[in-house]
């Protein structure tokens, strides 16, 4: 098998595994066998691992295996919500930036610089904090402070072919601006875009759990793994399963996206060729 | 840098700054909490509405939006950032007590991690695909895909429930309560920063001149000491300062899971109780910080490049 074959069977293993999640998470209903994660018997609280249940039960007796199934399509969703806003916003703002330079870029780059000169965590927790706690908000907060680094990439791409002959004809020959970015500048950014959001989507589950965690993501009963590990954080020392699997299930979940992420870099990046 | 550089670089500073004050104080302005029901809410006694309008009046939140930022602004350059509503005491107080700890813990974690880091990133770059580098990789993998909070409270579980070598609670700031806590930011940190290691000295080795050098028989280790190292090392500041950024943050979410007394921990609970006073300290205090360490980082360029001292 030679190196191409091979980085495009690691692609192929690693979207499989991808897709599965997604179906789990899709399907968790028909996974869990009908049980409610919402809802748990106070008699059976806190039970070990083992018979009837799979990873254990918590403190008001929910399935741990039901939460962390269903956890999976609050984890997604929202990671997917956070990439797929920031992709769209930073690479609009990116494009408008450099494509039209002066003013607009100005603006555009000031407002940009001045998010990064904050640590994207404290103001993520300030955001999420204050607009008060849901997933909704975290997603947000995490938006508000990522699309910058979008926003700078495209920029910066479409700056390398701004001043190409080929644009310069496309305009003179009377190619209208709207055409001009669509057909010209976008094919342009888009590749790297969509390797940077691949890569992104395990790195934003893991800054969603971590809001969540800190109570200001997902709001309780919400089965989601950052609120799942705060909640099983006071039991460490009778129930340490509350604290593994949904630990567990992030770190899995994180990993196949990264890896993801890296072999669709590898397949797209001309770089190493 | 030269002074005029090193002058725009001020400059640009006070007008970040300026914005970031603005965007911290319309946070908390918009938020829908009201600040005067929590603080009375957290004595425990809910008083009637003229009461409530009286304290509005008193902390100045019935003025016009930008009068009421006006107001604040001048007060913090005079250094007074407001009372805590929760604390009933001056925000400066309250932040410079916690303020230690916190960059006590962001500083030895930053010890922790270069300690860590160069070594394996060098050397995962020297013997690249052999196992040292598999080895380095497949760790830096691990650290970078799991939860820092979750490593925390594994380490928490495994040390301090477990064999019960450490504190599970931190909250004295002594010693023993700063290991944990601090190589669990250290962890995540360090993988990171490995492989931005690990890839800037790849970058440098794959440079002509390191051929060049080989084929003229220098010896590998010199090529590496005395070229390739300082020659990366620039790129490595910049990553580094970058780091701290998330270093940063990752402080309040480890200080939580140790509950220790640090910035973080104060910031988090002053979210759940609408203190917006404290909030805005809290933001303002860390954007500060983050900014003198990326000054610090600016400046060493100086020292580290010949090239941008010869400018001067």
């Amino acid at each position: 098998m030679d190196k191409k074959t091979f980085k495009k069977v690691t692609f192929i293993i690693w979207c499989a595994l991808a897709a599965a999640i997604i179906l789990t998470a899709i399907f968790a209903p028909v996974v869990t066998g009908g049980v409610d994660p919402t809802s748990g018997t106070l008699t059976d609280a806190l039970k070990a691992p083992g018979q009837g249940h799979l990873f254990g039960t918590d403190k008001l007796g929910r399935d741990i295996f039901t939460r962390v199934i269903y956890g999976a399509r609050t984890s997604l969703t929202a990671a997917f919500s956070v990439v797929i806003l920031v992709f769209c916003v930073g690479t609009l703002l990116g494009i408008l930036a450099g494509y039209f330079g002066g003013i607009v870029d100005t603006i555009i780059m000031r407002i940009a610089d001045m998010m990064i000169a904050f640590p994207g965590l404290v103001l993520a927790i300030a955001v999420a904090g204050i607009m008060g706690a849901s997933i909704k908000n975290a997603v947000i907060a995490i938006s508000l402070v990522t699309w910058t680094k979008y926003a700078r990439l495209a920029r910066s791409l479409v700056l390398k072919i701004r001043n190409r002959d080929y644009v310069a004809a496309a305009i003179v020959t009377g190619s209208k601006t709207p055409y001009m970015l669509v057909r010209y500048m976008l094919p342009n950014v888009l590749p790297t875009m969509i390797i940077t959001a691949a890569t992104d989507i395990g790195g934003m589950m893991l800054e969603l759990a971590g809001l969540s965690f800190l109570g200001f993501g997902a709001q309780p009963p919400t089965p989601e793994w950052g609120l799942m590990l705060n909640e099983g954080r006071s039991f460490m020392q009778a129930a340490p399963w509350l604290m593994i699997y949904p630990g567990l299930a992030i770190f899995i979940v994180v990993v196949v996206f990264n890896l993801l992420g890296d072999s669709l870099r590898d397949i797209l990046d001309p770089r190493d060729e | 840098m030269t002074k005029k550089q090193l002058g725009i670089r001020l400059i640009q500073m006070v007008v970040v700054l300026f914005g970031i004050s603005f965007l911290t104080f319309i946070l908390t302005y918009l938020a829908p909490g009201d600040p005067v029901q929590a603080m009375y809410s957290a004595t425990g006694i809910m008083p009637k509405p003229e009461v409530l309008e009286a304290a509005r009046e008193e902390l100045g939140l019935n003025q016009p939006m930008l009068i009421q930022y006006g107001n604040w602004l001048t007060a913090c350059l005079k250094g007074d950032f407001g009372t805590s509503y929760a604390y009933h005491k001056p925000v400066v107080e309250l932040l410079v007590t916690r303020l230690w700890p916190t960059l006590k813990l962001a500083l030895l974690s930053m010890v922790l991690m270069l300690i860590v880091s160069i070594p394996f990133g060098m050397l995962s770059a020297v013997y690249k695909n052999k196992w040292i580098d598999y080895l380095t990789r497949g760790i830096t993998f691990f650290g970078v895909s799991v939860p820092n909070f979750w490593v925390g409270l594994m380490l928490m579980l495994f040390f301090c429930v477990k064999l019960g070598w450490l504190p599970v609670v931190s909250s004295n700031g002594d010693f023993k309560s700063l290991v944990l806590p601090a190589v669990t930011l250290a962890f995540a940190m360090s993988a990171k920063y490995t492989r931005q290691v690990r890839a800037a000295i790849l970058d440098e080795l794959n440079q002509d001149y390191v051929t060049g050098a080989r084929a003229r028989g220098v010896k590998e280790s010199n090529i590496l000491w005395k070229n390739v190292f300082p020659n990366s090392l620039l790129p490595l500041i910049t990553m580094f300062g970058l780091s701290v950024g998330a270093l940063l943050g990752g402080t309040a979410v480890v200080e939580v899971v140790f509950s220790y007394p640090g910035l973080g921990n104060l910031a988090v609970s002053a979210i759940t109780a609408y203190d917006y006073p404290l909030i805005q300290g809290y933001v303002l205090w860390i954007a500060i910080i983050y900014m003198l360490i990326n000054l610090i980082v600016d400046l060493s360029y100086i020292y580290v490049d010949p090239r941008i001292r010869e400018k001067r």
